[in-house]
């Protein structure tokens, strides 16, 4: 289509100049730029205080932190998504339309109100903040309460881009899989899931960049406690405040090359894969 | 130490009346339209040309539309704070001029235009691309002129997807607290956001004060998406 415009869409050349000079413009400035800084700022100093940031004791336990948030959070959300869309798709259920508004709602609502829900639940005057305490369990300003808000908050994404594609595939390779004998688990590996395969790759690829990103939810439960309850982006936090801009920046950048990788993963994913992606649109 | 319901609806009021809360919401709420209202403008510019017109570079910049879903909120608000800071790039360009960008109401939009971007766009993108050639062939045909094709054939057909983009921006940028807060400077009445205050009444376990303006800000979240979504509804069915 693009190499024979059809004579009623062909635009005066000065237009198409214009558009696409304020287009590369604005992209420039509102999007290049801020991430250009990262690493101009993370460089400031040359590489030799860059890498040295990363040698920090809290540093690292950011690091570890966040992945070990990430590598709890994803796959939680992961099956969750996969029963949810296989529920959704595979059976008629009274309120099912209701499960699935329910699915989108952590997208509704700003990540501190998904935090601030579980200080009113679990925090030290919340519902059951106390009963909790006496036998011995604490949720905020610990790594459990970090967990579930970073759950609560990437719930949606596997979820929502599987249940577009697989109400698309409908059910009739399972209902003859079924038909030939085999059972529920051999149907789900050997049909189901080779069909949903990229995007399920494709919503978990989205599930980490946020888990691994994830601000407001989580600074209301963590408490900012250095080495122990801050990831990645509070660390940032805490050293930014403390006007270490490299140290800041040198963690920012480290969370900035993650989401370039993970754009030319997902660029890559619908260049491959369009038929096979729902391609939800991101949020 | 108390929550909203065990306080009474007094207390409930005395904190959503307070004139810092409303100067929160007031700030959280426009800046929002406002960013919100820039993206609908230049996501509809990015969107066409993204789509029609073919120049090198095309699909690079349209992987990067999404980059703000994927950079974290804290990475993009140290750097956007840092950027228009008056020792900034573009901060200290304006500080000749006595306008200064960061730790001030425009700062905290600023923002909200980079976290609200690929919303419109995203919208827009596919109707374009569906958008038949026939169309704006017929409409040729019949003698329009390829502006009175653009403002009654196509502005038409994409408008309730710039209603449901715009909607989208809006709601993210309401609720959006990482990227702001940085570049905010955050003074009380005057650059302080709703979310932030949530924190802060959580900080000095005002539990109940927190709520308050959670349930406010959903409350008005929820009205102002009603009534755009009954506006897209109504522009789709005047489409048809």
């Amino acid at each position: 289509m693009k190499h024979a415009v059809s004579p009623a869409r062909r635009d005066p050349p000065w237009l198409v100049a214009i558009l696409i000079g304020i287009s590369v413009a604005y992209l420039a400035l509102v999007l290049l730029l801020p991430l250009f800084t990262v690493f101009a700022e993370a460089l400031r100093r040359g590489l030799a205080p860059l890498l040295q940031s990363f040698a920090d004791r809290d540093a690292i336990a950011a690091i570890q932190l966040t992945l070990l948030i990430a590598a709890i959070a994803v796959p939680l959300n992961a099956i969750f998504g996969l029963a949810a869309a296989w529920a959704v798709t595979k059976f008629e259920f009274w309120g099912k339309s209701a499960l699935i508004t329910l699915i989108d709602l952590p997208f509704s609502i700003s990540p501190v109100i998904s935090g601030l829900v579980y200080v009113l639940l679990y925090g030290a005057h919340g519902w059951f903040g106390p009963a909790l305490d006496t036998l011995g369990i604490k949720v905020i300003f610990t790594v459990t309460g970090i967990v579930l808000a970073t759950t609560l908050v990437t719930l949606p994404f596997v979820a929502r881009e599987l249940i577009p594609l697989m109400q698309a595939q409908g059910n009739d390779e399972e209902a003859a899989a079924a038909t030939l004998g085999a059972n529920g688990w051999r149907t789900f590996f050997q049909i189901t899931l080779p069909n949903i395969k990229w995007a399920l790759m494709y919503g978990v690829l989205l599930c980490t960049a946020r888990a691994m990103g994830e601000f407001g939810a989580v600074a209301v439960v963590s408490g900012h406690i250095r080495g122990k309850t801050a990831t990645m982006p509070l660390h940032v936090e805490i050293l930014y405040n403390e006007y270490n801009f490299v140290a800041a920046f040198a963690v920012a950048s480290l969370l900035a090359l993650f989401a370039l990788v993970t754009l030319a993963v997902k660029t890559f994913l619908e260049a491959q894969f369009a038929d096979e992606l729902a391609a939800q649109r991101w949020r | 130490m108390l929550r909203p319901w065990e306080a009474g609806l007094d207390h409930v009021w005395s904190v959503i009346s307070h004139p810092r809360t409303i100067a929160a919401l007031k700030l959280s709420f426009g800046a929002a339209f406002v960013a919100a209202l820039i993206n609908a403008i230049f996501g509809t510019i990015v969107a066409w040309v993204l789509v029609r017109y073919d120049f090198p570079g095309r699909r690079l910049l349209d992987a990067f539309v999404d980059l703000p879903f994927a950079l974290p909120t804290a990475v993009a608000g140290i750097s956007l704070a840092a950027i228009y800071a008056p020792n900034g790039l573009i901060g200290a360009a304006f500080a000749p001029l006595g306008l200064q960008i960061a730790y001030t109401p425009l700062g905290v939009m600023i923002a909200l235009v980079f976290v609200g971007f690929p919303f419109v766009v995203r919208s827009i993108q596919p109707v374009l691309e569906d958008l038949q050639v026939e169309v704006e062939e017929a409409a040729a045909t019949l003698g329009a002129t390829r502006l009175r094709t653009i403002v009654a054939v196509i502005g038409p057909a994409i408008a309730p997807a710039l209603v449901a983009g715009f909607s989208l921006a809006f709601a993210r940028a309401v609720g959006e607290y990482g990227s702001v807060i940085f570049i905010a400077g955050n003074l009380p009445n005057v650059s302080e956001i709703a979310p932030l205050l949530i924190v802060i009444r959580l900080e000095e376990f005002d539990y109940a004060g927190a709520a308050a303006v959670g349930l406010v800000m959903l409350a008005v979240s929820l009205l102002l998406l009603l009534v755009l979504n009954l506006l897209q509804s109504h522009i789709a069915r005047r489409g048809r």
